[in-house]
């Protein structure tokens, strides 16, 4: 008990190991976001989305659709880019408290990847089932989808790659090489997307908007299995902290 | 990067540390696994969860235990066989029910308007504390897949009967005779509303009259028991740290 309540204050000149700002910020904004998102679609979607030849589905849906992509190109891009530009060349020289730092840095882009999973696949997907009960839609790109497919799944597709890019140039714990467990969570969840082009080939054939347990779509199902290898990914985390802080614990 | 060195600054800091990261590590395993399940669930067994005229005595029972099984038995893998935290099934299906309730309530009901008396979740946490308590006690899993998978199978049916049993009453509405799920389904029309696309009560079996539940469960209960063991490798295979190297990719 006592060891807990003991005041750990850091330098006051030195950065906190965990900026939790950002953790709260970053949190906050996929938050945020994905509310208005939502408040969008109940405003828009019975208004404007359920003729896609109307001219007020090209305004509000349409038109978000090509928003959307724009702006995911350029912020991955940006993003991606700017990660592997500012790797560190000597990670493996870095000290023990810096490799702390780190690792709560990576820890928040996980935090944020595992959430930016929860509104992909929990809440936009289920969601999409209740749409295609409800609507026969016209189009692949129905009100549902572009949030889902081409919004919800491409956000956390950047925020994966970000943790892995993250701890591949910024972690002595990954030099090893590529970890196998990494690379399946966060290409296992970014196939769900290119899997999206073999649903709608076959909702183009076979008309089941009615059955969502239908096998066309267990391609969806393979690839969030892969939802599962965070664990290897903790595994290898919990493995790295235990050296950083085991003799302080003990 | 220097041996001697520390990374923190007392025990208490280390401490500190170390809790902090396990809230971090809880939460992204927590919404991690709740999409992955979630999607899993909705894709494999969704139909016969999302509405109350979907959940009979034949196909629901069957379906839903043996696809949901799954990832409970991959987390305790990890959870159990390498932390000791005796809550892998929990976990999973709290993650699961919490993505649910949040969309039955928001989306079922909030963007299409289906009551949420229509189109709740079916219940797993009994299977969920069975599967975890067998496991914890037995610290086996050949014993929890045969046991546990067992009972996660079994107990499916009667852990939703006091939520269901209302809503299979028999009503009579203009002279035909069906449950009130039924009728709630032939007021709330859905593109899954024709009876050639509701899997529901089909077969020979429901000659069996009372019976049907219980065989149902039963049957459900055996490929449980096949699908955990499946399920516990995939599980290791997942928790796996190995490194390869990039060249060739």
């Amino acid at each position: 008990m006592a060891a807990t309540t003991d005041s750990v204050k850091a330098d006051a000149s030195e950065a906190p190991l965990l900026n939790k700002t950002n953790l709260i910020a970053g949190w906050m904004l996929y938050l945020v976001f994905y509310s208005f998102i939502r408040w969008y679609e109940g405003v828009y979607g019975w208004s404007a989305g359920l003729d896609s030849f109307a001219p007020e589905f090209e305004t509000y849906w349409m038109n978000m659709l090509y928003i959307e992509l724009v702006l995911e190109v350029v912020i991955a891009s940006t993003l991606w880019g700017y990660i592997w530009k500012t790797r560190d060349r000597n990670v493996m020289s870095i000290t023990p408290r810096e490799e702390l730092r780190r690792h709560f840095t990576h820890w928040t882009w996980l935090v944020m990847y595992g959430w930016a999973i929860y509104w992909g696949a929990s809440y936009f997907t289920e969601q999409d089932g209740t749409w295609h009960q409800t609507i026969v839609r016209d189009t692949d790109f129905t009100p549902s989808h572009i949030i889902e497919f081409y919004l919800s799944y491409p956000i956390y597709i950047i925020t994966g790659v970000s943790a892995f890019l993250y701890a591949k140039t910024r972690l002595p714990a990954y030099q090893e090489g590529l970890s196998l467990m990494y690379m399946v969570s966060v290409i296992g969840p970014f196939m769900i997307l290119p899997n999206v082009g073999l649903n709608e080939w076959g909702h183009t054939f076979w008309f089941m908007e009615e059955l969502f347990v239908a096998p066309l779509h267990y391609g969806f199902v393979f690839f969030g299995w892969a939802a599962l290898a965070i664990m290897g990914v903790v595994n290898i985390e919990v493995e790295a902290l235990t050296k950083l802080l085991k003799k302080d614990l003990a | 990067m220097s041996a001697s060195q520390s990374a923190v600054r007392s025990r208490a800091e280390a401490v500190q540390v170390s809790r902090t990261l396990d809230w971090m590590i809880l939460f992204t395993l927590f919404t991690a696994v709740l999409g992955g399940y979630h999607i899993h669930y909705m894709l494999t067994g969704g139909d016969w969860d999302f509405w109350t005229d979907w959940k009979d005595r034949r196909l629901w029972v069957t379906v839903a235990p043996i696809v949901s099984i799954t990832f409970p038995a991959a987390v305790q893998s990890m959870l159990w066989y390498r932390y000791r935290l005796p809550f892998g099934a929990v976990v999973c299906v709290m993650a699961l029910m919490i993505g649910e309730w949040i969309n039955r309530y928001l989306n079922f009901w909030g963007w299409t308007y289906f009551p949420v008396n229509f189109c709740f979740p079916s219940n797993l946490v009994p299977g969920a504390i069975i599967l975890d308590v067998v496991l914890m006690m037995s610290s086996s899993f050949v014993l929890t897949a045969v046991i546990g998978g067992m009972a996660w199978g079994l107990v499916f049916y009667p852990g939703n009967w006091p939520i269901i049993a209302p809503l299979h009453v028999p009503v009579e509405y203009n002279g035909m005779m069906f449950t009130l799920a039924d009728l709630q389904g032939y007021h709330y029309v859905r593109t899954g509303t024709p009876e050639y696309i509701r899997m529901v009560e089909k077969g020979t079996l429901r000659t069996f009259g009372k019976d049907v539940a219980p065989v149902s469960a039963f049957f459900s209960a055996f490929v449980c028991i096949i699908i955990y063991f499946l399920w516990h490798y995939f599980g290791r295979w997942f928790n796996k740290t190995d490194f390869i190297s990039g060249e060739g990719i």
